[in-house]
């Protein structure tokens, strides 16, 4: 059983000017199985929480606390905090020329389990999940996002928490861009995971349509840099209908 | 036929500079060649071929100066080991096949011409297919001591081998290589700059490549304060497939300068250019200077050059240009690309989001950005060698900021 509790985070982003406060005070607390949906219109924050959790240098915590079982994740270094069993599926992952998916991949897992995994089950283990995620086997000699169409990028994010196990995954807008086919590939890819390995999710996403296929335990709705109201399913139903304007003429 | 131009507008820093103190070659090929020292004088800088060179910091490696050896001690050691199949012998100035197809082009090539009594001579048996390299070990003695060298390889026809010329140690050192491609042999050519810092090093490496024939050059440049190689291709009949690659790694204080030249003088033969370096530390400094000239009988050629910098750390500078002349119309391809960039944070923050360390990551992309060009090379040995070395360097930036960080902290 793993929580991960944000107490009171507000975080800056540096501009040319000066820091600009994007994150004004955000309380989450994510356990084991639990999906969160964080929702709210764009620029109310939502990736800001995503990458000052992961450790981008670009944002700076200026208050409050962000916990994993306890162990404070902003001591930690970026590459510590995914060895604590976090995980960032990247709204815009990163093209890594000259390096192979399946080098990165077996780098990583290394890197999370402190050794290298054993090459027969490890092979499997790869070959299934990227047949599970609909992946050509010669996805694994392709450079890291290099090339990879929208769908592609996402899959290989999902791929990721499939093979790295993690505690907790923050899920950036992985919905967006994605077909109707390639939504329901990711969102499977997701919910096999919950189910194979207790995962806890925090679900960015801009729009109610990934709620369709990954059901959320509890909908936030963030405006503003902070979380202005807090449900269950039913609220990303109302959502659906309403849209962000009730939050949005609040927040002025 | 295709006609790629730069992904991004080059601009001639001579043109930027505004002056008229320098007159440009009209072509490549109108550059002077000759065997006279008095042909070439000291350069300046402002010369066009010199105008990326430290030449101030070039000590005495210009000086039409005998090699420094002295009683019992020469100024650079040489071991040659040749398998079964290669004639070694020496041959004097004017002695074919010595000067038929290396003419010197500057001012380091000519004295070097001028100064080697015997040059190095290995002729590769026609026909032969070596089991075991060729090398040339050369071994620099002492910072300053200048040592000038000429060695001619001769690939017979049909023949299949592979060179190896590595430089270590120390001296000012001139190295003038000419290459004789027989017709349909396959010859890789592979100069390692392995030197200590105080090495200074010009070299010509000048081939000429035959009918049917296969030609790689291949340039490692790791060591050395000055390296400043010019590699350059000819073609004696149609058909004949040259390919030159550049991996070099440049650190604080390292000025390592690289210049290709393909004359495209015969029909209907290839030619590829792909130069990749790194750069890390203030001051570390690297040039590449591409030239291709398509001659009017050259027709149905093909040629295409690349050159990439990855700049590590702040305070490292990069140059590239890439030249392409075109007399005919009538060839299958040409084209050029050129850029540097800067080392991407994101990658590293992407690869460390993933458990990954720094020095892992780092060490992942720069492998990756060399990646490429490693596989072209395809000689096992050089490989190996050139990931350690890149390894070894990578440990030394992680080493550096390791140290400098109680300092800012």
């Amino acid at each position: 059983m793993t929580t991960l509790e944000i107490k009171n985070l507000q975080v800056s982003v540096e501009t040319d000017d000066a820091a600009k406060e994007i994150l004004r005070g955000v309380d989450l607390t994510i356990r084991s199985g639990e999906t969160h949906a964080i929702m709210g219109p764009n620029g109310s924050g939502k990736s800001t929480l995503a990458y000052a959790i992961a450790g981008h240098p670009k944002y700076t915590v200026t208050g409050g606390e962000v916990l994993l079982d306890g162990e404070n994740v902003l001591e930690m270094g970026v590459d510590e905090r995914a060895q604590a069993g976090l995980f960032l599926a990247m709204q815009y992952p990163v093209e890594v020329p000259g390096v192979t998916v399946s080098n990165f991949l077996r780098t990583a897992k290394t890197a999370i389990d402190g050794e290298a995994p054993k090459l027969r089950t490890w092979v499997k283990d790869v070959k299934g999940a990227m047949e599970a995620l609909k992946m050509d086997a010669s996805f694994a000699e392709r450079n890291v996002n290099e090339g990879f169409s929208g769908g592609e990028k996402k899959r290989h994010e999902i791929l990721q928490l499939e093979l790295l196990q993690p505690k907790i995954a923050i899920l950036d807008e992985t919905d967006s861009g994605l077909d109707v086919d390639a939504l329901k590939i990711v969102s499977e890819g997701v919910n096999r995971v919950k189910e194979n390995t207790g995962l806890g999710v925090m679900l960015i996403t801009h729009y109610t349509r990934i709620l369709r296929y990954i059901q959320p335990d509890f909908v936030h709705v963030f405006v503003n840099g902070r979380v202005a109201e807090s449900g269950g399913s039913d609220l990303a139903e109302r959502l659906e209908e309403e849209g962000y304007d009730r939050f949005l003429t609040a927040a002025v | 036929m295709s006609l790629l131009i730069d992904e991004k507008t080059h601009v001639d820093p001579a043109a930027q500079l505004g002056g008229d103190h320098r007159i440009p070659d009209q072509s490549r090929a109108a550059r002077t060649r000759s065997f006279e020292v008095a042909d070439f004088a000291l350069p300046t800088g402002r010369e066009e071929e010199w105008r990326f060179t430290p030449v101030d910091r070039l000590g005495n490696v210009l000086s039409d100066a005998p090699t420094d050896d002295r009683e019992g001690d020469v100024a650079a050691g040489y071991d040659v080991q040749a398998p079964e199949g290669v004639t070694v012998g020496t041959l004097a100035p004017g002695q074919a096949p010595r000067g038929t197809v290396l003419v010197p082009e500057d001012r380091g090539a000519v004295v070097a011409s001028a100064n080697t009594e015997q040059a190095l001579h290995l002729a590769i048996t026609k026909e032969a297919e070596l089991t075991q390299p060729v090398r040339v070990l050369v071994d620099g003695r002492g910072a300053g001591r200048r040592s000038n060298a000429h060695y001619v390889v001769e690939a017979g026809a049909f023949s299949k081998a592979l060179v190896i010329l590595d430089h270590t140690g120390a001296a000012d050192h001139t190295g003038n290589l000419e290459v004789i491609v027989g017709d349909g042999a396959e010859l890789t050519v592979v100069s390692l700059q392995r030197w200590d810092d105080e090495a200074v090093h010009l070299a010509q490496h000048e081939a000429q490549v035959g009918r049917d024939a296969t030609y790689k050059h291949i340039v490692v440049s790791l060591g050395g304060g000055i390296v400043r190689m010019n590699s350059n291709v000819r073609y004696a009949g149609p058909g004949g497939d040259a390919t030159l690659l550049g991996v070099y790694f440049a650190d604080a204080g390292q000025h390592l300068e690289h210049r290709s030249f393909v004359d495209h003088n015969a029909p209907r033969c290839t030619s590829l250019v792909t130069y990749k370096g790194a750069l890390q530390g203030d001051t570390a400094r690297t040039v590449w200077v591409g030239d291709v000239l398509i001659r009017k009988e050259a027709e149905g050629i093909e040629t295409y050059e690349l050159n990439r910098n990855l700049v590590l750390t702040d305070g490292a500078r990069a140059d590239s240009v890439p030249n392409l002349e075109i007399e005919t119309g009538d060839i299958a391809g040409a084209g050029h690309a050129s850029s540097t960039g800067r080392f991407d944070d994101e990658q590293l923050f992407y690869l460390m989001s993933r458990g990954i360390d720094e020095a892992d990551a780092r060490r992942l992309v720069v492998r990756g950005f060399f990646a490429d060009i490693i596989a072209k090379i395809g000689v096992p040995e050089v490989v190996d060698r050139l990931m350690a070395a890149i390894d070894a360097e990578l440990e030394l930036t992680a080493l550096s900021e390791q140290h400098e960080e109680p300092a800012s902290a």
